[in-house]
């Protein structure tokens, strides 16, 4: 039984008292690839994550994973599955240090968790996989700095390891480049790329240059419904997307991420 | 780039500095530990088994409020029902040693522990705080009208008894000497739990909440466990305090209680250690101070002051003002 989609949803629908924020989505992520859903503001890009990933009850609709159906599972179990998602305000433990914050992932498959009674030094057989994994994403240095004081960049790149150090099968990224200089976000892009490496990617991105480079293949949102879904260039030659999405954008460099609307915003 | 070795350096750097902050507590704990066994020879040792009854208390409250970011307002119940349970048993099964009902009281405060924490535990914030000051206030129309309680008079004569049967508790520095004993056991477990990989954990929930939950954590069910642990130790404090004062009364099962403790927390310090025993110690001493001279009728005023000068401008309590200063002056 080989399933080549790693994520499905059928006929996902959310509705929020009489307004409908996905309508009807059917999504079909196929294994390895880096996938990308777009659309203008208030298409319902981060509720399809929030309801992926069930921060939101869907109202209708099945959501599969490599084959099984997961729609009633939890927040927590779906994580523990090895689909593991990031958000789009910076979602890190700002008091904690860099290293207990990928320690606390690593900490999800111990099994000691919830042992109140034991030292906290048996954690530390953990640090050796968490500098791997800060080194990764070039956080090294920073190990034993509390995170609150890292910049803004590093506090992404931070979150990414985090998210990596599940070992997911499936990466959800929120807007992994929101609010970043160029030279930040080429950082993200190579970390992506390089964390992509086994794995399927589905991400939610406004930067156009970002998903060009990175994207298998993409998905275009408008008003909760799948507008087209194509590789790059197909999509980006699509008139319809031209219009609701690119049409005043021009090149469409950087995109509307300026704009972000609060409504979009991670629970 | 010889990016191995500067690696195991990082983390030799990063163990090294635990051991030298494990060493620090090591001592801060020492000396107030020879404080505590010398204090019955200068104070009045009830006096200072209410400051340690108290502290426990707090210490309770705060490992669920300082450490995993939930606010009670219904703590009173958990002291009223050890202290209740501990005094109905004490009272009326004379067989019964002191410890035998200690443990009593502590286990039936843990267990409405878990049902208040199964009843509120989903809500959020001041909801939280609501749901669970109306659940203290259905305990304490119950313990109002039930007879053997004594209502309004309270529960009097409570015998001290014998510790294992062997040990007379009616002499005060044996009682002291035991209180203390219960305590530092507490202290010294909260501070493990708090270190511990639970204690993590419960660092992440309170630090984001959100986040906790995509690394796979079913956050819920820490924050019942972190409840029920707070309420059993908070059930063990009004135990002890029962058979210290051989008293148990409605005082302990107001929401008056609840906001004390609350008080308590946050001018020594919420989220430190010893905030808490500081907290309870510095509240304890003023009502008393006050409540001996000419200010007596303004106790309540007096501390709602200091209260408010603490949410303003102290906001990390004694405790926590005093680290920052030491971090800042001393390295």
């Amino acid at each position: 039984m080989t399933e080549p989609y790693v994520l499905e949803t059928r006929n996902l629908v959310k509705e929020f008292k009489g307004f409908v924020a996905v309508n009807d989505v059917n999504l079909k992520i196929q294994k390895g690839h880096i996938h990308a859903l777009i659309g203008p503001n208030g298409a319902g890009k981060t509720t399809v994550f929030n309801l992926l990933t069930k921060f939101l009850i869907p109202t209708r609709g099945q959501i599969l994973y490599k084959g099984q159906d997961i729609t009633p599972l939890k927040s927590a179990a779906i994580a523990r599955k090895g689909m593991v998602r990031s958000f789009q305000i910076s979602a890190v433990f700002p008091h904690m240090t860099a290293l207990e914050n990928i320690r606390v992932a690593l900490q999800t498959f111990e099994g000691n968790s919830f042992s109140f009674w034991k030292s906290g030094n048996t954690l530390h057989k953990l640090n050796a996989r968490c500098m791997e994994l800060l080194d990764a994403v070039g956080l090294a240095e920073f190990a034993n700095t509390t995170t609150v004081e890292l910049a803004y960049g590093r506090k992404r790149a931070l979150e990414l390891a985090t998210t990596l150090a599940m070992e997911p099968e499936i990466l959800l990224l929120d807007e992994p480049t929101q609010g970043m200089g160029s030279e930040d976000v080429d950082r993200v892009v190579e970390l992506v790329q390089k964390a992509a490496k086994g794995r399927t990617v589905l991400m939610v991105e406004h930067n156009l240059s970002v998903v060009s480079k990175l994207c298998d293949r993409i998905t275009v949102l408008a008003q909760g419904a799948v507008l087209t879904e194509g590789d790059y260039a197909t999509v980006s030659a699509d008139p319809q997307v031209r219009e609701v999405y690119m049409g005043s954008e021009g090149s469409g460099e950087r995109g509307a991420s300026e704009h972000q609307e609060s409504a979009e915003a991670a629970p | 780039m010889n990016q191995p070795v500067n690696q195991t350096d990082i983390q030799h750097g990063i163990l090294e500095q635990q051991r030298s902050e494990d060493r620090k507590k090591l001592m801060v704990n020492g000396v107030l530990l020879l404080l505590l066994l010398a204090a019955p020879f200068v104070m009045y040792p009830v006096f200072l088994m209410k400051i340690l009854c108290f502290a426990l208390f707090a210490v309770a409250f705060n490992l669920l409020f300082g450490f995993t970011g939930l606010l009670s307002f219904g703590h009173a119940a958990f002291l009223a029902t050890g202290g209740y349970t501990t005094g109905y048993l004490l009272t009326n099964y004379s067989g019964l040693t002191t410890e035998m009902g200690i443990i009593a009281g502590t286990l039936v405060a843990t267990l409405l522990g878990l049902a208040f924490a199964l009843l509120s535990i989903r809500r959020q914030g001041i909801y939280f705080a609501m749901v669970t000051l109306a659940l203290a206030q259905l305990v304490f129309f119950f313990f109002v009208q039930s007879k053997f309680t004594g209502g309004e008079d309270g529960m009097h004569g409570i015998p001290r008894g014998e510790l294992l049967g062997v040990i007379n508790l009616d002499d005060n520095l044996n009682m002291y000497y035991f209180v203390l004993a219960v305590f530092i056991g507490c202290y010294l477990l909260v501070q493990r739990i708090v270190s511990s990989p639970y204690g993590q954990v419960l660092k992440s929930i309170k630090q984001n909440e959100a986040r906790a939950v995509s690394l796979g954590y079913n956050v819920d069910r820490y924050k019942i466990l972190a409840f029920v642990i707070s309420a059993a130790l908070a059930g063990l404090a009004g135990s002890m305090k029962s058979v210290v004062f051989q008293l148990a009364s409605l005082n302990d099962a107001h929401w008056h209680m609840s906001g004390e403790v609350i008080l308590m927390t946050l001018v020594g310090g919420m989220g430190t250690l010893l905030g808490p025993v500081v907290g309870a110690t510095f509240v304890v001493n003023v009502e008393y101070q006050l409540s001996q001279g000419p200010l007596r009728d303004w106790v309540d005023p007096i501390l709602g002051g200091i209260f408010v000068l603490t949410v303003l401008a102290f906001r990390s309590g004694i405790v926590g003002e005093v680290q920052k200063f030491v971090k800042k002056n001393l390295g």
